[in-house]
Parts: structure tokens; C-alpha cells; sequence
């Protein structure tokens, strides 16, 4: 191997190291805040891409349908759980929130793609179409379910997990997808050629991770979501509302899952079924932070983008292999470093 | 004038097991109402049964409001404030970042007034405000954990024995800053094993036996009580007739 092929290896390893460190980070948030260990992380990356792509292809992606048929659902839970205590003010937001936002942001989706909409708004429109069914996913599938254990919320994400990649398929249909570049053109430095979009993953990332410490270490909000991840009942008692942090959590999740699908998409081809792989991969990272470390987890996300690169090098058969493979010391390490933790009560 | 708060016949179990049977009790405005009784009596379950913690059977209002339907975060939002007995701070933040999420609720520019109330009354958080919860000694993670509750203005305060573990030194102070609670307009609910020292701040008092309340009445009267005195204050009630 001669240093040419190992500084690319290392470049490509650091490209998608970013993306799992942004998808690990959306696991452990959603973790530390919800109890939830959230599988369909990968189908918001999915749904992100193949969203962008259908709409930069001048195509009608079904999803932003799947949003508005979701927030029908949510709204309906809404009213249903509020029947005793009927308030017009909460009924008109909960009907605003989940059935006119979507059914406003599908008339526009219809509008645009059938005139080949630029990248900016193929973007702004995937954000919005994946973000909407985040937040409704959580008001329909794990709001219900919040106070029960970490075992049940896990069934209930596989079983979410199992459903959207179906949809996906449905949407979608089998075939992969590519989407434009978000940034087009290159440059070389020394024997590194540096794509716009590999700039572009390497910029995002960074800028979310910035943007997120700033949101958790100085706003009222991001305070709150740190608080309700460090002790729920405490977080009630301060009047902090349990769902909001749940909702927050998970549309912060489906975002950055969207953005990740659409950083990837013009990079390698993605089908409806390639988010959870990629999700895996984050998941990894965020089992080796202890899903509650957020710099541990992307620090091992770039890791894991490493190794994936050099395994694709030398053994590319077994490179999934090699990723997956990396769990078992470090759970074996955790397992002897730290004791048996009983499950949080409250 | 109708008490600010009032519970009427309640009951709350865990599973099949009755912790509190057929309470009631008022605490009015201003004023300063404990329930004192032995370990396991059930004081800590009628505290959570009251923010919402625990299923209640019966009526509990709250400025004239049935709380029934209403969660924890709705009861916080109209006044009513806990200090459970484990604290439940956010250990991983820093003073002022516990004592800001305590007014989650409120208006930003009055927030900021409140956190220079609640240093004026504990100046000890203001000298660690940047320091981590978790780190403060347990006096001062009671005096966070009062701090927090102040900070989402309310009417009435619940104590859940907020002297357990402390030093006398500062548990003296800590009764000292709930009547100046009162003072201020803040009514208190206070839970105490410490008998004494709470009888001889509060207003109104009942006492607590396996989950029901064998008597009530004035503070002054309560302690007074022959049986109250056997039971409860046993030789510290000697020990400060001899200071």
C-alpha cells in the first residue's frame, strides 16, 4: 500500500465517519431522552435521499403523503387523548400542526416537482417532508408508550423500523436512486482530489455538531432536553412537559437522518433499504460512546468510517463484517468496567 | 376564604396495598402546615399522590381548581411546587442552569428576577452557581433543590423532609428560610421526621400513622399533646425544655 492510496482510504473513512457521527449522536440524543433505541434512524436517512432524489428527478415522492397521512393519525391521538378536556385552543393546534402543515407542505410538493425544482428547495422540502414524519412517528408510536420500558420501546422501533422500510419500498420502489451534488466541482491538493460534496459532508457535520452544543449548552430548550435525559421526574417537576422533549428529540433525529440521506445520495447510489445499514454503523459508534457520551460517539463514528474504509480495501466482502465486529470487544470491555445497570424507574 | 389547598377522603395504594386511607387536609394562604408521623407512615406517598406522581383516589383542588386530569407539569404551571425527598436535581448541570429550568414554565424577564430572589435567600447558590449539582454538599443540593421549586413562582410549596441528612447547622437555616417563605406569601406544605423543629414553625399540623391521620389541629396544640410527645419528640422534646 503507498501513501497515495492510504491518505484516500483515510479521506473516504473521514467522509462517512462524519455522516455515522451525525446519525450516532441523533441515537444517543434520542436515547438520553425518549429511553427509545431508535432502529428507523436509518429510514429517515432513506426517506431523506431517495425524497431529495425523487424531487431533483422531477419525480412525486410519496412521503410527503405518508407526512400528511401520519399527522392525521397524530392529530387524531391528539384529540382522542384530550376528549375529557376539549379545548378549542389545543384542537385548533393540534389541527394546524398535524393536518394543514403537511397538506400545505404536499400542495407545494406537488407544485415543484413537476417542474424540476432547484437543489436548494429539493433540500428544503426533503428536511421538511422527513422532520414532519419524525415528529408525528413519536406522537403516534412511542408517546403512547413512554412510561413503559426500554424493552417495549425497543419492540415498538424494530416494528416502526419494519413498517417505514416497507413504505419505502413502496415509494420507492426497488430500484436505487442517485441525487445531484449539493456542491458540484473539485479541487486537488497534492494527490487528494477533494469533491465539492465531500467538502460539503465535512462542512455540515461540523456546523450541526457546533450548532447542537450551542443549542443544548445556551438555549431554554436544549437545557430542557438535557434535563429530561438526566432525570425525568426532576424535568416534570420544573414544569418541563416529558412529550416535548420527546418531540424535540425525535425531530432533531429525523433532521439530521435526512441530511445525512441527502449528503450520501449523490455520493453512492441508496436504496429503500440502504438507511439501515447505515444506521447500523451510527449505532455502532453510539454503542461504543455508551449511547449517553456525546463525544465518544464521534470520535468513534470516524473510527468506524476508518476501519469500514480500510476493510472495504483489503477484504471488501467482509467489511460489514469487520464493522460489526468491532461491538464485540467493546461490549465485552464495558461489560467488565461497569456494573449491571438496573433499569431507571420512574 | 377557601383553603388554597384541600384534599378530601384520599386513598392511594400501590397495587393492593392501601399506603394512605381516607386523608383529608387544608392548607390555607400563608401558612404553614406539617405533617409529621414515623418512617413508612406514608407522608412521602400523600406528597406525590398531591403533585400527581401517584394515582389519587378522591378530590384534590388547588385554587379552587379539581386537579384530577391534570399532570404534573399542569399542577407546576398553576402554582404548586415539590421538593421531593431525593431531590431529583439535574446533577450533571450547574446551579444556574437547575435553577433556570426551574422557571421552565415562566416569562424569561421574570425568570431573571426570580434567580436574584433565590440567591438573596440561599447567597451560598450564588457563590456556586457555575458549579455541577452533583458536586454541592448535601445542604446545598437541598437549598438548590427549594431554589428550583421558587423559581416557578409557587403558591404552595411541598417539602418532602427537607432536613434528612443535614447538619443541624443548616437545617436550622433551612426552617429559617421557610418561614420567610411564608412571610413572602408562599405557603408550605412541609413533611418532617424532625417533629420538633416542625411544629415550631408550622401554623397547622397533623400526625401521620399508617396511613391515615390520628389527629390534627394547631402546631402549638399538637405538641403539646401527651401522646404526640411520647411518640415523636421522646427525649428531644426534654433535651430543648432543659437548653
Amino acid at each position: 500500500m503507498n501513501t497515495t492510496i492510504m491518505l484516500f482510504l483515510l479521506q473516504d473513512g473521514i467522509t462517512n465517519g462524519a455522516i455515522y457521527a451525525l446519525l450516532g449522536l441523533a441515537l444517543v440524543l434520542v436515547f438520553a431522552v425518549t429511553r427509545v433505541i431508535l432502529i428507523p434512524q436509518g429510514e429517515f436517512v432513506t426517506y431523506g435521499a431517495l425524497t431529495y432524489a425523487s424531487l431533483a428527478s422531477g419525480q412525486m415522492p410519496g412521503t410527503a403523503k405518508l407526512a400528511l397521512a401520519m399527522g392525521i393519525g397524530a392529530c387524531a391521538f391528539d384529540l382522542f387523548v384530550a376528549r375529557k378536556t376539549l379545548h378549542s385552543r389545543l384542537i385548533l393546534r393540534s389541527i394546524l400542526a398535524n393536518i394543514v402543515l403537511p397538506a400545505i407542505v404536499l400542495a407545494l410538493t406537488i407544485y415543484f416537482a413537476a417542474q424540476k425544482p432547484p437543489v436548494a428547495v429539493c433540500i428544503a422540502l426533503s428536511l421538511v417532508i422527513v422532520a414532519m414524519i419524525g415528529l408525528y412517528l413519536y406522537r403516534i408510536a412511542f408517546q403512547p408508550l413512554a412510561h413503559t420500558s426500554v424493552l417495549v420501546l425497543l419492540i415498538a422501533s424494530v416494528g416502526v423500523h419494519l413498517a417505514l422500510q416497507g413504505l419505502g419500498l413502496l415509494f420507492f420502489g426497488a430500484e436505487g436512486q442517485r441525487g445531484p451534488a449539493v456542491l458540484s466541482g473539485a479541487f486537488t491538493a497534492g494527490s487528494l482530489r477533494f469533491t465539492g460534496q465531500s467538502l460539503t459532508v465535512y462542512g455540515i457535520t461540523i456546523a450541526f455538531i457546533v450548532g447542537l452544543w450551542l443549542f443544548f449548552g445556551l438555549t431554554l430548550y436544549g437545557k430542557a432536553l438535557r434535563a429530561t435525559a438526566v432525570n425525568r421526574l426532576g424535568a416534570r417537576l420544573a414544569g418541563i412537559r416529558t412529550t416535548l422533549s420527546g418531540q424535540i428529540a425525535f425531530l432533531l433525529a429525523s433532521v439530521i437522518g435526512a441530511l445525512s440521506g441527502i449528503m450520501i445520495v449523490p455520493i453512492t447510489t441508496l436504496y429503500y433499504d440502504s438507511g439501515f445499514l447505515i444506521g447500523l454503523k451510527g449505532f455502532v459508534a453510539a454503542i461504543i460512546g455508551g449511547l449517553v457520551s456525546y463525544p465518544l460517539t464521534a470520535g468513534a463514528a470516524v473510527f468506524v468510517g476508518i476501519v469500514e474504509a480500510f476493510s472495504s480495501f483489503y477484504a471488501s466482502n467482509y467489511k460489514e463484517v469487520i464493522v460489526f465486529m468491532l461491538l464485540i470487544p467493546v461490549l465485552l470491555l464495558r461489560s467488565l468496567a461497569a456494573p449491571a445497570v438496573e433499569e431507571e424507574k420512574d | 376564604m377557601s383553603a388554597l389547598l384541600s384534599v378530601t377522603d384520599a386513598h392511594v395504594a400501590y397495587g393492593k396495598v392501601e399506603a394512605v386511607r381516607s386523608v383529608g387536609l387544608e392548607v390555607g394562604e400563608n401558612e404553614i402546615v406539617t405533617i409529621v408521623g414515623a418512617n413508612g407512615a406514608g407522608k412521602t406517598t400523600l406528597l406525590s399522590a398531591i403533585m400527581g406522581i401517584l394515582p389519587l383516589k378522591g378530590r384534590v383542588a388547588f385554587a379552587g381548581q379539581d386537579l384530577a386530569r391534570l399532570d404534573i407539569e399542569d399542577r407546576v404551571a398553576m402554582g404548586l411546587g415539590l421538593v421531593p425527598e431525593h431531590r431529583e436535581l439535574f446533577v450533571t448541570m450547574n446551579v444556574e442552569d437547575n435553577l433556570e429550568l426551574g422557571a421552565f414554565r415562566i416569562e424569561r424577564s421574570k425568570a431573571r428576577a426570580s434567580i436574584e430572589q433565590v440567591y438573596a435567600l440561599f447567597p451560598r447558590l450564588k457563590e456556586r452557581r457555575k458549579q455541577l449539582a452533583g458536586t454541592l454538599s448535601g445542604g446545598e443540593q437541598q437549598m438548590l433543590a427549594m431554589g428550583r421549586a421558587l423559581m416557578g413562582a409557587p403558591k404552595l410549596l411541598m417539602l418532602d423532609e427537607p432536613s434528612l441528612g443535614l447538619a443541624p447547622i443548616i437545617v436550622a437555616d433551612i426552617f429559617r428560610i421557610i418561614t420567610e417563605l411564608r412571610a413572602s406569601g408562599v405557603s408550605v406544605l412541609l413533611v418532617e421526621q424532625n417533629a420538633q423543629a416542625a411544629l415550631k414553625i408550622a401554623d397547622h399540623a397533623y400526625v401521620m400513622e399508617l396511613g391515615e391521620f390520628v389527629l390534627s389541629g394547631k402546631a402549638s396544640d399538637i405538641a403539646a399533646n401527651e401522646r404526640v410527645a411520647a411518640s415523636y419528640l421522646g427525649f428531644q422534646h426534654e433535651a430543648a425544655s432543659a437548653l
